[in-house]
């Protein structure tokens, strides 16, 4: 079989010489202009004067629009239509697009872009979480507030109590290949758009109702992006719709993207959170009761704010059966970029919070934090009984959302939508009951591998030996659930189509931002038709061919669109079977797709051969596929359901070295094991997992955002916000897959890979944190993210 | 303004304004467009190409190279490290089979530095990709692929562009000042006092792509062969001013190899292989890294106007922020760098260790005789507005008995020395703090324990 097969991502030979083409390499009509946004300067308030002339006479420009140029929607929201694509009276961070230029080139129109006059009647800005709490600049009015048992009972009857605040830094996605967009005007008013997106479907209906056109008349196509991260799952939507407009005004092609400087300060980055926590556990440890209250700060707009918090609840168990919690939940608003989905999209702060938690109490006790750990998990697979499957989704009755976005996670969630109620002794607090915890299993096996007790040790001794220097070493897990948690998104389309020749042509609802995801599904294609992987051909995601898509997120692009295309697949593979057995006055059964031939009884032929003959007896082969998840259900209202189909899990033992005197810190080793089910391709999974870590160990260490206090982002560039470079990664780095498969029934049962290993990344946070220990006998206290600057104060901390 | 190098092996000429970027041309007027942009200020290495002149063949970033630089030289895209039949290099061979590209956004650029690197035969892969960021695979595929290249030969293709620049054409009348010599520049800059001197652009370079400023009259000073030479003499090293960074990192190896380790994470092999000594030092940013280290060698800077020089020592060079003792039309043409310092060391505090500007850069220099201190030179970057030496932490070592008593008190001394600034890279409390701890591993260093996290050993 084509899966399971470690193969080269597709476009790899591509990839090396240059050829991929992302948006901004596609050959373009030679009267194609070139977009830029005027950018505001003042975080907040109310535009007093526009003046643009400068803008209008600089060379090669065509057209400067603002707000009132725009005939139908302003707006760019993928949620509750508070994103205007161009201010509109009032501006709320620095940064926001005020103006748009038109101009014959990219550079003019960049140079264009910075001689806008506008002045503003400021006000003072909401820029932090304190301010945010001070003015109750809130979205979705109060707090959340989720829990579990008795939470005052469990505190009062736990032996010891401990609490303490982190705050969680945010991180930048800086996807290589900055946000991009092309429109190209059609006849009759059409549009036809490339994007640079995670979610051509919400391109699509932004874009039509920026032109006020029906969805039928915008098709957007995206072969692939130059990374995503979550970062192009709604921040593509300006620079599609600016151009689609642009078009539409000149008749002309129009072309966008951001210089890297406009990118970082113009779009969403991970929301940075603060986390206060309380524990009461007894003398081994074992939690009695927890207390979260998280407060994510999300920027000027609503976004995709919401699930993002929401996950963030929902991971704040991350792998422990929690006796009795409370997780409350502020979402705040703020003069800042609007926080957006990133890899992980509120999970990882969720289980930040929850580890600090574990490695706080396994300090204050004295016990080893791998065995605190162990105490607190949920029970394996093993002791409990599956109940997965013991509801079905209700069918929803008519319209249950405001607004027409209901294709983005920034849709608000169905209200009274009946969840299914758990009872068992293994629920999450949000009332999900756990079935498929294998951590117990894949934790031995880690600790063994990565010699964790013998380092511990050995350690110990070297961090005796030497003043200046310290070792750390810290174990992490990660229980990641795995669907959206708008569960009306968890649907998928395909479509396949056989020639006659044999050839096959794929197309499914995803979209390929690095991660794989268009060679693991060809791989379900070739498999089910039983054919060598050259024989089916991969093409860009477009809407016109499978429509209505959900964004591709949540990690679930492989498990929905790999289920669909399976569908499509099967369809046709149906209809030649029964075709051949019909000729052959057989079974239908008795025709098998294999070694790249059908066989019907004893006879075999060329799947080409078969093919050709389907057609000849008027089969159609061209069909759909459709899938949806099964199994889920949420009300977000009560948080209360079974929102995820599975857990996807792993875990990582990470050692670090720091420096006492500068606090400067290096990582020396990760080992990690993770759970990939049945991995539709161990290359593509492993490389998932090492990316994956390093962004995790990235977002927790040298990736800094700074904002001064006028609101400004000081680090808008390479030059001063640091991802991981070469010499960052581990320099020992093990990365094994568990070897089984998914309880739940997914496609050849792998499991969704994207999102999770980059929580690996917590466990070198943490072994920051356990070499800063070793300087002295109290808490070290480490925000995030780890700079040099923070471990040295954790350092002091420590000796106190 | 015309220009003519090879690309890919064949002869071109480029019509374009002088500062028109290699990126932009490869991509908007040829149609090259493998090489991709990815920050557009020498960051992140998307734009890498191999550019060959008569001193060998070097990464450089596009997006902050001007075509003028270009003239007579050979410049190799992704496009052209397969060979012409279409054969793959043995790095993008190696990427494939590694699965060294995810998003592939990264990966020409990467494809590029690794085939330099491996041209050079060199093995140092975590230096030789510093430059290029990947935000999707870890690094660990690639630099396997790097060492399963390592081992296969060189394609020819990749050595014919060699013997291309042997014959190197002469810059058409309408090209910008390029003087051949430190005479014709200094004649020349007599009569240009306002314009701009352009030598590896890593910093000019970011005026035009990132400001947008009208840079006025240029001169490129990379054809200057006298100012690209380093001499020994007079047990002293005499680095001309547009010698790059490269160079210096490999002079640097053996007299002061502390100093070559800080240079070894000065930019990147791109920036090292564009950015010069001397514009480190004119451009007079208080948190350039070799400033420290010269002020702490005692290195004398050579300025020349017209026919007329000085020589200073380089800590005066430096009057206040933005501002240093350089006349209208006199510009920086060597330093001179004392050799037989042992006790030089030089420490970089950064986000980031590879490729990062410095918070604080720190270099010492204490000499101590029987236990006692002959002679201290400190010296810190991103402490104050000027790159500076640290008088008070001085005056306290100076004669005293070097213990780490002593060093502490001199190390709190720091904070009568310097009033750093809060900015990006770090507080200003964190800025004291390390510049102490900077000085408190110097002794720690200087006593034979082990300092660095870069040598801790997993």
């Amino acid at each position: 079989m084509t899966v399971q097969k470690p193969l080269p991502h597709d476009a790899a030979p591509l990839h090396v010489t240059g050829q991929a083409r992302y948006v901004d390499d596609v050959p373009v009509p030679g009267d194609c202009l070139h977009l830029c946004f005027g950018l505001s300067t003042c975080a907040r308030g109310r535009i007093t004067g526009v003046d643009l002339t400068s803008v209008s006479e600089a060379p090669g420009v065509l057209a400067v629009l603002t707000a009132d140029d725009l005939t139908h929607a302003n707006d760019v929201s993928p949620s509750v239509h508070d994103e205007p694509l161009l201010a509109d009276g009032e501006v709320h961070y620095m940064g926001q697009p005020v103006f748009l230029v038109v101009a014959e080139t990219h550079l003019a129109a960049r140079f264009a872009a910075q001689l806008g006059r506008v002045t503003y009647e400021e006000e003072t800005p909401i820029l932090t979480i304190e301010q945010a709490l001070e003015a109750d600049s809130r979205f979705e009015g109060g707090p959340v507030v989720w829990s579990k048992g008795d939470v005052e009972e469990a505190f009062s009857g736990a032996p010891h109590r401990l609490s303490g605040r982190l705050e969680v830094g945010g991180q930048e996605h800086f996807y290589l290949e900055g946000q991009a967009a092309l429109a190209l005007p059609q006849e009759g008013g059409d549009m036809v758009v490339q994007s640079s997106t995670q979610h051509p479907t919400e391109i699509q209906h932004k874009v039509a109702d920026a032109l006020g056109l029906p969805m039928h008349a915008v098709r957007v196509e995206t072969r692939r992006m130059g990374g995503g991260f979550g970062g192009k799952e709604s921040q593509g939507n300006a620079l599609a719709v600016a151009c689609a407009v642009a078009a539409q005004k000149t008749g002309r092609p129009c072309k966008m993207r951001y210089d890297r400087d406009d990118d970082m300060i113009v779009t969403g980055k991970r929301h940075d959170f603060r986390i206060d926590w309380e524990a009461g556990y007894d003398d081994e440890g074992r939690l009695h009761a927890v207390e979260f209250t998280q407060y994510a700060r999300c920027g000027w707009a609503q976004d995709l704010s919401l699930p993002v918090a929401d996950r963030a609840m929902l991971h704040a168990d991350n792998a422990y059966l929690l006796p009795a919690a409370r997780i409350t939940s502020h979402r705040l608003k703020t003069n800042t970029q609007s926080a957006t989905a990133f890899r992980g999209f509120g999970g990882p702060q969720g289980m930040v919070g929850m580890e600090r938690v574990m490695d706080a109490v396994a300090r204050e006790r004295g016990l080893d934090p791998v065995e605190v750990r162990r105490r607190n998990f949920y029970r394996p697979a093993s002791e409990v009984s599956a109940t997965a499957g013991s509801g079905a989704e209700p069918l929803k009755e008519g319209a249950v959302h405001e607004g027409g976005d209901v294709a983005s996670r920034g849709a608000s969630g169905p209200v009274g939508s009946h969840a299914i109620e758990a009872r068992g002794e293994n629920m999450t607090p949000y009332g999900m009951e756990v079935t498929d915890f294998i951590l117990h299993e894949m934790t031995d096996r880690l600790l063994e591998s990565s010699d964790y007790a013998g380092r511990k040790q050995r350690i110990a001794q070297w961090n005796a030996e030497n003043p200046v220097l310290k070792r750390g070493i810290a174990y992490s897990p990660v229980k990641f659930g795995i669907s959206f948690t708008l569960t009306h998104l968890n649907q998928a389309g395909a479509l396949v189509h056989v020639y006659q020749d044999g050839s096959i042509h794929l197309n499914h609802g995803g979209t390929e931002m690095g991660q794989g995801l268009f060679q693991k599904v060809a791989q379900v294609a070739a498999s089910r038709f039983g054919v060598p992987l050259e024989m089916v051909k991969i093409t860009a995601t477009d809407t016109g061919k499978v429509p209505n898509t959900s964004a591709t997120a949540a990690s679930s692009g492989s498990d929905l669109n790999g289920m669909a295309t399976k569908a499509a697949c099967d369809t046709i593979r149906d209809r030649i079977a029964e075709c051949l057995a019909a000729l052959h006055q057989t079974d239908a059964a008795r025709v098998r797709f294999e070694d790249g031939e059908v066989k019907v009884g004893e006879e075999r032929m060329s799947f080409a051969r078969a093919a050709q003959i389907a057609y000849e007896n008027r089969v159609s082969l061209s069909a759909t596929g459709y899938y949806r998840t099964p199994d889920i259900s949420w009300d977000r209202q009560r948080g209360q359901g079974r929102p995820f189909f599975y857990f996807a899990y792993g875990c990582a033992v990470t050692e670090v070295a720091i420096d006492t005197l500068t606090g400067e810190n290096r990582i020396l080793r990760a080992d990690i094991l993770h759970d990939c089910g049945a991995s539709l391709n161990p290359a593509l999974d492993i490389g998932q997992i090492e990316g994956g870590f390093v962004q995790g160990a990235g977002w927790l260490t040298t990736e800094e955002l700074v904002w001064d206090d006028l609101g400004r982002l000081r680090t808008h560039a390479p030059s001063t916000y640091k991802i991981p470079a070469c010499s960052d990664r581990p320099k020992v780095f093990n990365v094994d897959l568990w070897d089984g498969e998914n309880f739940a029934e997914t496609i050849f049962r792998s499991k969704a890979v994207g999102e999770p290993p980059l929580m690996l990344g917590i466990s070198a946070w943490l072994a920051l944190m356990d070499a800063c220990a070793a300087c002295g006998p109290n808490d070290p206290a480490l925000d995030t993210p780890a700079t040099a600057e923070r471990v040295l104060a954790a350092v002091k901390r420590a000796r106190g | 303004m015309t220009v003519s190098f090879w690309l890919n092996g064949t002869p071109v000429t480029a019509e374009a304004p002088p500062t028109r970027t290699l990126l932009d041309w490869l991509r908007e007027t040829r149609g090259l467009r493998g090489t991709k942009e990815g920050c557009n200020e020498g960051d992140c290495g998307a734009c890498t190409v191999m550019v060959t002149d008569a001193a060998g063949a070097r990464a450089l970033n596009a997006c902050i190279l001007f075509l003028p630089q270009l003239q007579g030289k050979a410049v190799r895209t992704v496009e052209g490290v397969a060979g012409a039949d279409g054969s793959l290099h043995p790095v993008q061979e190696a990427m494939i089979a590694r699965h060294g590209s995810q998003c592939g956004f990264c990966t020409p650029g990467f494809i590029v530095s690794m085939a330099v690197g491996h041209l050079h035969g060199r093995t140092d892969h975590d230096d030789v990709v510093a430059g290029n960021l990947c935000r999707c695979t870890g690094y660990a595929p690639i630099v396997r692929a790097a060492e399963d290249a390592a081992n296969q030969p060189i394609p020819d293709w990749m050595r014919a562009d060699a013997a291309l620049v042997e014959d190197a054409p002469e810059a058409g009348g309408s090209a910008p000042f390029a003087p051949k010599t430190a005479d014709e520049l200094a004649d020349w800059y007599l009569d240009h006092p306002e314009a701009t001197l352009i030598a590896g652009a890593t910093d000019v370079g970011l005026w035009v792509t990132k400001q947008f400023r009208d840079l006025g009259e240029v001169a490129f000073l990379n054809r200057c062969e006298d100012l690209t030479t380093i001499e020994e003499r007079d047990g002293a090293l005499r680095i001309g001013a547009a010698v790059n960074m490269s160079d210096v990192w490999q002079a640097m190896k053996g007299p002061y190899p502390s100093y070559a380790e800080m240079i070894r994470r000065y930019g990147s092999d791109q920036v090292r292989n564009a950015a010069t000594i001397g514009g480190n030092i004119a451009n007079g940013s208080p948190i350039g890294d070799n400033p420290p280290a010269l002020i702490a060698l005692g290195a004398t800077l050579h300025l020349r106007r017209g026919d007329d020089r000085r020589d200073l020592p380089i800590e005066e060079f430096f009057l206040d922020y933005g501002k240093q003792d350089r006349q209208p039309g006199e510009f920086v043409e060597a330093v001179t760098v004392p050799l037989g310092a042992e006790p030089l060391r030089s420490y970089k505090i950064s986000k980031r260790f590879d490729q990062d500007i410095s918070a604080v850069c720190g270099c010492f220099n204490v000499r101590v005789e029987d236990g006692r201190v002959a002679e201290a030179r400190i010296a810190f970057g991103g402490m104050a507005g000027v790159p500076k030496r640290a008088a008070n932490a001085e005056a306290a070592l100076q004669g005293a008995d070097w213990t780490e008593a002593t060093v502490a008190q001199a190390a709190r001394l720091l904070a009568e020395d310097f009033t750093p600034l809060s900015d990006m890279r770090a507080s200003a409390g964190y800025r004291l703090e390390s510049a102490q701890g900077l000085l408190m591993r110097y002794f720690h260093e200087m006593s034979g324990r082990p300092v660095s996290v870069l040598e801790v050993a997993p």
